[in-house]
């Protein structure tokens, strides 16, 4: 079997560990030299592990992050009333749910609401906090800051969903639960709500932006699976001083489709598709009993979705057509 | 080798567990809306099959002659059924036996030494479920059209019918600092083993909580409706796809559910069913609950009540619609009283009189019905009174109008015949002058009077 054919990583480079770059000043030296190497993490990608850095940023997060998780945890925990076969059962069916309606946007009884509201602060402190810690590193490192910014999109999506918009509504009821399950059942019941979401094109783009970036990742990937026979997976070099395997994997795209993304501009489309895809659904959510009551008969307004002939008999909302009867 | 089988066999195993509350393919689907929408029925013929043997009708026994002396005048203490012949009698209360206590027999019901004695709950509660029965067939024809019920429909040979629903335990008393549910979250059976809320039933089918949801505008309006609302109307539309064995377009467009137009006919049998149902519950069961002993009674101490499964238990028309009520004319209709209709509703401001069949003159006690407003109208010399005339939906609509205008003049005459003056009486055609679907009922044929300023 050719080594490129294989699930696996089949190249592991074993040497004296990689501690990266001098950081300059206002960085301490490197502690600890000796690093962990793993064959099998080496499978799937570095057998070195670390090393990590934390930093205070990176502790205040965790400290925050562990806050709501168990805030969250204990509140399922109680709801078995603390027997842990029933937790481990129930688990998917559990959650911590946000205030009832009547509270509005006021601060709820711990046990009404409250302990979402307190796990729903602190778990976006500890991401800020994170994103923070992701902006840092890479300006730490002299890198561009792609990777937070492109996390940042999925804390837009995150904060439009758990906290601007059931701001906007004037209820914190209208946010999402903390739950396996019950987050879903949300997702269909705002979808029920607000007259199917599928209707709405910011959905509908999103979607597109998710799907679409599934689709670039699978070509890249297998595009430069495809031509590592040839050096392939020296991307950066392929970029500035194109060999043969781009070259071969250009021309494979051209023959098939007509046209080629690059080396380097495939990652600027995969990131884009992947950042759009969270922005785009936050304006769709964001739009969503804000702005828009109804996406469907908004739709069938704005002759974004067709009629359809009538196959049965028209019906009214009987509701509406009785007086007094029962 | 060895170690892909090994792979393989464990992906298989994860994806047996996986699938293990899944119903195995390949199911039947159904369309019925136009092509591309989705509108499907979608059968597990397996399933079906199964659901269709436990839903057959008993065979029905010979009609018995009408000949012959009353029941009421051989029997005492019998209320309901006093006009059938004695052999009609006896053919219902043999049926009533083998559909609810077959192996019981009458002594369930009945005390052996004294037939007419009362003092057997189980008897009380039968004789209010004759009622229940008779004001279905008569009263919710928009529900159960001429099908109609008989106590079979939900009891099936049981004491207590298979599907009845009782409040949920409360929550535990100490949850008051950490753990509260919400009153959702539990796998269990009434909401599909979804976590959505677990009792679809006390706001709907008890109280008048709003179903509909959805917004009825494009863009927001005065119509609010949370999310945790709409979870309980999606666990009551749950409970209503298991109980008729249906998913959610056998009623809905499933372009909008809360869309009237294209959705089909079945959703306003439904519509109506679901305030039959909580009719039921209001008017009929609970007021029972002091008649049933504390082991019949649910863990919060209610009646056991009825859902959409107690009828239907898995079928789209309970039995599969076979007309089984036609059989036992006993309990298509209450016996008719002596005019048959409704006391008239005697109010301060507010007069409801009811008249008879094709008639527009006001009989006995629905005349009287207008004192209180006439009071009123004398004291306070600014108010008018406004009249609107109704009629059933039974017979010609040309004329049912004209009987409807005939209604109201006669009403107006009988006010001014009180002396109140012809300036402060005003006479409104309703906008619709047909208040039922179909058929005759002595609630639609009537009169209202209302004060206004």
């Amino acid at each position: 079997m050719a080594e490129y054919q294989n699930l696996f990583t089949q190249v592991q480079a074993v040497g004296p560990a990689n501690l990266g770059v001098p950081l300059g000043a206002g960085h301490g030296p490197r502690t600890g030299t000796d690093l962990p190497q793993v064959h099998l993490f080496g499978r799937i990608g570095m057998p070195q592990v670390g090393p990590v850095y934390l930093g205070s940023l990176g502790v205040a997060s965790l400290i925050f992050g562990i806050a709501a998780f168990n805030i969250i945890g204990f509140n399922m925990l109680a709801q078995v009333n603390w027997d842990i076969v029933q937790f481990i059962r129930q688990l998917f069916w559990l959650s911590l749910e946000p205030p009832p309606p009547e509270y509005g946007l006021s601060l709820p009884p711990l046990n009404q609401g409250g302990w979402w509201l307190m796990a729903g602060g602190f778990l976006t402190v500890s991401i800020l906090l994170w994103w923070l810690r992701m902006y840092t590193r890479a300006r730490a490192l002299g890198m561009g800051t792609h990777v937070a910014w492109a996390f940042a999109a999925a804390i837009w999506l995150f904060l439009v969903l758990g906290f601007i918009r059931p701001v906007l509504m004037g209820s914190w009821s209208e946010a999402v639960p903390f739950g396996i399950f019950p987050h879903l059942d949300w997702t269909a019941a705002f979808s029920i709500r607000y007259g199917n979401l599928f209707y709405n094109p910011f959905h509908a783009l999103s979607i597109a932006f998710l799907y679409g970036a599934t689709l670039l990742f699978a070509m890249h990937g297998a595009t430069i699976l495809a031509v590592s026979r040839f050096g392939g997976e020296r991307e950066l070099e392929q970029i500035a001083d194109r060999g043969t395997a781009s070259e071969r994997a250009a021309l494979f795209w051209r023959w098939t489709m007509g046209f080629n993304a690059t080396t380097e501009s495939i990652h600027r489309w995969a990131w884009w598709f992947a950042v759009l895809c969270p922005l785009a659904g936050g304006i769709g959510i964001l739009l969503t009993g804000t702005v828009v009551d109804n996406w469907y008969l908004w739709a069938m307004k704005h002759g974004v979705a067709p009629p359809y002939p009538p196959v049965f008999p028209p019906s009214v909302d009987p509701a509406t057509l009785l007086q007094g009867v029962k | 080798m060895r170690a892909l089988l090994n792979t393989a066999l464990a992906a298989l195993l994860a994806a047996t567990t996986l699938l293990a509350g899944c119903e195995r393919p390949p199911v039947d689907t159904v369309q019925r809306g136009y092509r591309g929408t989705g509108m499907e029925l979608v059968y597990n013929p397996r399933t079906a099959v199964i659901v269709a043997e436990s839903n057959q009708a008993p065979p029905v026994t010979e009609a018995a002659s009408p000949d012959g002396p009353k029941a009421g005048q051989i029997y005492k203490n019998l209320q309901l059924l006093g006009h059938l012949s004695i052999g009609e009698f006896t053919r219902q209360m043999a049926a009533i036996t083998a559909w609810i206590a077959p192996q019981e027999g009458c002594n369930y019901c009945h005390n052996p030494e004294n037939l007419g004695d009362d003092s057997k709950y189980t008897k009380v509660v039968a004789r209010r479920m004759i009622q229940m029965t008779q004001h279905i067939n008569a009263d919710w024809k928009p529900h159960v059209a001429a099908t109609g019920v008989t106590c079979y429909t939900c009891h099936r040979g049981k004491a207590v019918p298979a599907n009845v629903w009782f409040a949920p335990e409360p929550p535990r008393a100490n949850a008051n600092f950490i753990g509260d549910k919400a009153g959702q979250n539990t796998p269990l059976k009434v909401v599909g083993l979804s976590s959505l809320p677990y009792d679809p039933f006390g706001p709907y089918l008890l109280g008048a909580q709003t179903i509909g949801v959805g917004g009825a505008t494009a863009l927001p309006s005065d119509h609010v409706a949370s999310i945790v609302h709409t979870e309980q109307t999606y666990g009551l539309m749950m409970h209503l796809s298991n109980s008729l064995g249906v998913n959610c377009t056998y009623c809905h467009n499933t372009r909008n559910f809360k869309e009237w137009d294209g959705a089909p006919p079945q959703r306003t049998t439904a519509w109506h069913g679901i305030r039959m149902t909580r009719d039921l519950n209001n008017q009929y069961i609970v007021p029972l609950t002091a008649a049933f002993p504390a082991a019949r009674l649910g863990p919060t101490g209610d009646v056991a009540k009825v859902n959409c499964a107690t009828c239907h238990q898995g079928v789209y028309k309970p039995l599969y619609g076979a007309p089984m009520a036609k059989d036992y004319p006993a309990l298509l209709a209450p016996a008719a009283p002596s005019d048959g209709l409704p006391p008239p509703v005697a109010e301060a401001r507010r007069s409801v009189l009811y008249f008879g069949v094709d008639t527009p003159v006001l009989e006995g006690e629905q005349a009287k019905g207008l004192d209180l407003l006439v009071a009123t109208m004398a004291t306070d010399r600014q108010a008018k009174a406004r009249i609107s005339g109704y009629h059933s939906a039974a017979g010609n609509v040309e004329h049912n109008h004209e009987l409807a205008k005939q209604r109201a003049f006669t009403v107006r005459d009988a006010m001014l015949a009180a002396g109140v003056p012809e300036a402060r009486v005003i006479l409104a055609k309703p906008a619709q002058t047909a208040a039922n679907l179909s058929g005759e009922d002595p609630e639609a044929r009537r009169v209202e009077v209302v004060i206004e300023k």
